[in-house]
């Protein structure tokens, strides 16, 4: 395992369930992994996995009722988030710990201009004068890749393009110097130009900043351009994990082999393309064994009742999968 | 060209703008801008583009479920564009839409039976109640659902479930065409490699032709015998699917293949982004649509729109920059296959 130093964000055994009327959904039940200081760790999974709940988990945003952080520890400069005072979590957030989402857009307040709502927050966070502010949004605008910021800082949120807003929400998460950068598919609703203009702008970030990235995502694609450390979650559980290079070039869970074979660019044109069976199913209904065992194709009587535990196969690989769990290590 | 199913001729869709307390026309979105393309039937022709490059409103405009501004449609012979209700809607029954959101497009009050039936009975197929009820089933059938989804809702089903519904819809009146505006953009990887093999099945089963409409380029090449790229409502590069995807000439293809992502780190590689923004349609820039974020821009590239221009066989591009430096560069060879060395 990492060195404790190299370590910016910890998830020990987190469990988020969501109590409806249809029953309990355990959208995140018992997943732990670390986001290491300088790199990027994807979490990749399909829609239901449970990735966005994980992140929402770490800022305490996740809503309450229904859901409820059930156990587990958010470690994060020696102390557990889950245990502090609102108050407190409140100055992490955006302090320490900044989220960006899916959709720019409402994420946003309509009715200000953007350079009013980065000032808020960087008067808010770092208390300083309104002059100050203005000249910190400019400069963070600036540093955005955003042309002629200071003219930009007067628009509201509908005069800009997608690609333009969502870099604002990134100075906006920068503004006041996080450790640690949530992104929650941020470049899903761009267009593949603007998506390769943003992720290029976290990388360079990243490096001058040197900030962990928890990047969540479901496009496979993404994350081998960005990420060094992958999460791959299915149905509220971590099913594997691995160093990037070594998770595409040797994937040991049946579900993470299934989603490469499913993607386009490994096939030839027209063939038929390999499929996982079945869909995901509902969070409030998940199977006992293996979540995955209906639609695995090497499930095995073991698969139908009990759960597979979590084993390290080799330096920092693991998968939580009866078919490898004999000779791994646990974690 | 005489053989296909579907031929798009110079086709324009302008949208007035509108200002001002009498609302008068103050300019255009020039959303379709002379797109021509045709496909033959049993094959599968795909727009690709980014957002509000137009590539939906063509789909539309060749339905005339807007009403196109200027150009031809002609489906199998027959003009689209002048034919009169009673014609146009003997043409509809023959192409189909499918959508990307197949849970907006299904009523939520409908069963799944009444929603593929309420297709054939607009166009008076399957008289009688046993009939339709048959014919139902059998769809169900192609399209992989168990027979007793036709008496639940929508919103039983899942994403990949639904879209499955959309496309026995679709199939319900025996078209020819299938117009599919991204149709598995919505749908998980493990989900929209299920929808893909169904729409290639169908179509070697019925023979039927595509006009496939999407943003993926991984997904275009996977289902395409022909490839249009569309920026800013025209087609700036087109031909078939090899031809574009290995040896793509545009420069605005060369930036939307450099800048999908590729699933496989150890080919990560420093890329050009392409700066910029699309243009605001209402005000496209002069000449080449492109050449604000084109990084071969010459001063030439203001002055005038560039038209397309065979470079080898059915492969067009509309960029003479491009096409002079690949014939330099391999002489009388596919243009293309140069643009490794410089690239």
């Amino acid at each position: 395992m990492l060195n404790q130093d190299h370590i910016a964000l910890s998830i020990r055994n987190l469990r988020t369930w969501f109590h409806t009327d249809q029953g309990i959904a355990r959208a995140v039940d018992d997943v732990s992994f670390d986001v290491p200081t300088g790199k990027t760790l994807a979490v990749v999974g399909e829609s239901g996995c449970g990735k966005s709940v994980t992140a929402l988990s770490i800022l305490r945003l996740v809503p309450t009722p229904p859901g409820r952080i059930e156990g587990g520890e958010i470690l994060f400069g020696g102390q557990d988030l889950l245990e502090l005072p609102l108050g407190e979590m409140r100055a992490i957030r955006g302090n320490d710990i900044s989220m960006i989402f899916q959709e720019p857009m409402t994420s946003m307040n309509p009715v200000f201009r953007v350079g009013g709502q980065i000032m808020a927050a960087i008067r808010l966070h770092r208390g300083l004068s309104k002059d100050e502010a203005r000249r910190e949004a400019i400069a963070l605008l600036d540093r955005v890749g955003i042309p002629a910021p200071e003219l930009r800082v007067n628009d509201y949120p509908h005069h800009m393009s997608g690609g333009m807003l969502q870099r604002v929400m990134i100075a906006l998460a920068l503004a006041c110097g996080p450790k640690v950068l949530i992104a929650d598919e941020p470049t899903t609703a761009l267009d593949v130009t603007i998506q390769a203009q943003i992720l290029d702008l976290l990388k360079t970030l990243q490096k001058d900043t040197g900030m962990a990235i928890m990047l969540i995502t479901h496009d496979l694609g993404v994350v081998a351009e960005v990420a060094d450390e992958v999460v791959v979650m299915y149905a509220g559980k971590k099913v594997e994990q691995a160093p990037v290079n070594r998770l595409f070039a040797a994937p040991r869970h049946p579900y993470t082999q299934g989603l490469f074979a499913s993607l386009p660019a490994t096939q030839q044109p027209g063939a038929r393309l390999h499929t996982i069976d079945g869909n995901v199913p509902a969070a409030t209904d998940f199977p006992r064994g293996c979540r995955f065992h209906p639609r695995c194709p090497k499930a095995m009587a073991r698969c139908r009742d009990e759960e597979p535990p979590f084993r390290i196969l080799e330096e920092r690989h693991g998968t939580a999968c009866w078919l490898h769990a004999e000779g791994g290590m646990a974690p | 060209m005489s053989g296909d199913l579907l031929s798009v001729q110079d086709l324009v869709m302008h949208f007035p703008v509108r200002q001002g307390v009498f609302s008068r026309t103050v300019g255009a979105v020039r959303a379709v801008d002379g797109v021509s393309f045709g496909i033959p039937a049993g094959t599968t022709l795909s727009l690709v583009g980014e957002s509000g490059s137009g590539k939906t409103t063509t789909g539309r405009a060749i339905l005339r479920l807007i009403e196109p501004t200027g150009g031809s449609v002609y489906f199998d012979g027959v003009d689209v564009s002048t034919a009169d209700k009673a014609v146009l809607r003997g043409l509809r029954k023959r192409m189909q839409l499918i959508f990307q959101d197949p849970y907006g497009s299904l009523n939520p009050r409908m069963t799944v039976f009444s929603v593929i039936a309420e297709a054939m009975a607009v166009h008076r197929i399957g008289r009688r109640g046993a009939d339709r009820r048959k014919r139902v089933l059998a769809l169900l059938d192609m399209v992989g659902l168990p027979a007793e989804a036709a008496d639940r809702y929508p919103h039983e089903f899942s994403g990949g479930q639904r879209q499955r519904i959309g496309i026995a819809r679709a199939l319900a009146v025996n078209p020819d065409l299938i117009i599919a505006d991204e149709p598995v953009s919505a749908l998980d990887v493990s989900i929209q490699a299920q929808i893909l093999n169904l729409l290639i099945e169908l179509q070697e089963r019925l023979g039927l032709t595509y006009l496939f409409i999407g943003h993926d380029l991984s997904v275009v090449r996977h289902i395409s015998d022909q490839v249009a790229v569309i920026y800013m409502g025209r087609i700036v590069e087109i031909g078939p699917a090899e031809a574009v995807f290995d040896h793509p000439t545009h420069p605005y293809t060369k930036a939307l293949l450099a800048a999908a992502p590729v699933a496989n780190p150890r080919a990560r590689k420093p890329r050009r982004a392409l700066p910029g923004d699309v243009p605001s349609p209402v005000n496209p820039p002069p000449g080449c649509p492109f050449h604000p974020r084109c990084p071969d821009a010459t001063p030439s590239c203001r002055e005038c729109v560039p038209k397309l221009q065979e470079i080898h066989n059915g492969h067009r591009v509309a960029c003479p920059v491009a096409i002079k430096v690949g014939h330099h560069a391999a002489d009388h060879h596919h243009p293309g296959e140069s643009h490794g060395s410089h690239d």
